[in-house]
């Protein structure tokens, strides 16, 4: 059967607390991360993603701790993101109990942390998160949580991002993201036909049938998703049993 | 129980510590000889790689202690590798020499072939008492890009690009090529059925 096609929920934090953006505003509150988190993983959760969205220094000390409780009880795989910008962000974290991190602006400005988190930790903590908008037939990587336009191109990034030593690609279309009407699929497929190493779906889950087409269309490895777990629109144990339905391979 | 885990170079033992507190156990991180051979169980967890891992036992004598060892011993990912006879990693290395099995690299045969092999998968022809409880086909978490083929040590087999040891036994030395901490409720009973053997 090979690797299983993982679901993973991802949560954004501030201030100890879970909030989920709707195409990267509106946040709205959904609740204590670690309970979240326990609660996704006795629903057949995969992995976790959990991604500090505080901007302050203090709010990064409050993560940490936060990261310290998941890891003490959490017994399947985490990654954690956001407000990374250099090596010892990534060592704070992963002394916390983290297994991987995830980086993005900071990456894409530096793009040699890549290759210091490889090199320290190794290619399977070092997950390159990219948020790309298609405009005018090309997909441009942004900055800063979607706010900033770089003239990056997501495949060229990518490859490069890989070739730094990068163990996944968490790939957001803004296009996609917060409006529910699936994922980008063809630009999945197009990393996924590409790179080597593991492409994650992130961005446009509405149905069950979105996660299909993004293992089965976009050959992605994993589908990503949050608010349709967060307020119960779709049930990860359902989820799973109708994509197994599907004849797609996961874990039950 | 006592239980020890050795310290060394390659371990990510944070996980495996917050398993063990889960269960009310509060493990001794250690390279002290002594204080292992009188654990009642020792684990050799890790992340990292082989060459360097080896090189650092060797300097310590950890080696010699971790053969010598009489009581259930668990090794985990890199673990299990550095207690196989020998790794490619690194140019290839000498290791343990608990298994008789020489740990290689997954060579991919198509795209989808992704090393390394991260995620979920099913664990089959389940044949130790490691897997009281466990029903063939239960998943657990693997992240490697090297592996130990069949051989006469496998007791349990996954399949990625090829079907290899996902768990290994001989005498007193058990070892998992997932990892039992991060492998939700079938790793924490594996690794109670560790504590229990």
């Amino acid at each position: 059967m090979g690797l299983a096609k993982r679901i993973i929920p991802c949560l954004d934090v501030k201030d100890g607390q879970t909030v989920k953006g709707t195409n990267f505003v509106n946040l709205r509150k959904a609740g204590d991360p670690v309970e979240l988190g326990k609660a996704y993983s006795k629903a057949g959760a995969d992995e976790l993603i959990f991604l500090d969205i505080t901007a302050s220094h203090e709010g990064r000390k409050t993560f940490a701790e936060t990261v310290t409780r998941i890891a003490a009880e959490i017994n399947i795989p985490f990654t954690v993101g956001g407000g990374i910008n250099e090596l010892a962000d990534v060592e704070r974290l992963l002394y916390a109990g983290a297994d991987k991190v995830s980086v993005n602006s900071a990456a894409l400005r530096s793009p040699g942390l890549i290759d210091d988190i490889a090199r320290r930790f190794g290619s399977q903590v070092c997950v390159c998160a990219i948020d790309a908008r298609l405009e005018d037939g090309q997909w441009h990587c942004y900055l800063n949580g979607g706010r900033l336009r770089t003239e990056r191109k997501l495949l060229e990034w990518a490859k490069e991002a890989q070739d730094r030593g990068a163990g996944e690609i968490l790939f957001t279309s803004m296009n996609h993201d917060g409006v529910k009407e699936g994922y980008a699929n063809e630009a999945l497929a197009m990393l996924a036909d590409t790179l080597s190493i593991p492409v994650i779906a992130s961005g446009g889950a509405g149905k069950k049938e979105h996660f299909r087409d993004a293992f089965t269309i976009g050959h992605a490895d994993a589908a990503l998703a949050a608010s349709v777990f967060h307020f119960g629109e779709i049930d990860i144990r359902e989820l799973k049993a109708y994509l197994k339905e599907e004849n797609i391979n996961v874990r039950i | 129980m006592n239980v020890a885990i050795v310290k060394y170079n390659a371990g990510n033992i944070k996980s495996v510590d917050n398993t063990l507190r889960r269960f009310g156990i509060a493990p001794v991180l250690t390279d002290n000889a002594e204080l292992l051979a009188k654990a009642d169980r020792v684990l050799f967890p890790g992340q990292g790689e082989a060459s360097g891992a080896m090189r650092y036992l060797k300097e310590r004598r950890l080696d010699e202690v971790i053969r010598n060892l009489r009581q259930p011993v668990l090794g985990i990912c890199i673990g299990q590798q550095l207690m196989c006879r020998h790794s490619d990693e690194g140019g290839g290395t000498d290791c343990l020499g608990i298994f008789d099995a020489d740990v290689i690299r997954f060579a991919p045969r198509k795209h989808e072939d992704k090393v390394p092999a991260m995620g979920w998968n099913s664990l089959h022809g389940l044949a130790s008492p490691l897997f009281a409880g466990i029903s063939d086909g239960e998943f657990a978490y693997f992240v490697h890009s090297y592996y130990a083929p069949v051989c006469e040590s496998t007791i349990a087999t996954t399949e990625h690009i090829v079907s290899y040891s996902a768990a290994l036994n001989k005498d007193n030395f058990y070892a998992t090529q997932f990892h039992p901490e991060k492998s939700g409720s079938t790793g924490e009973k594996i690794l109670k059925n560790f504590l229990e053997l």
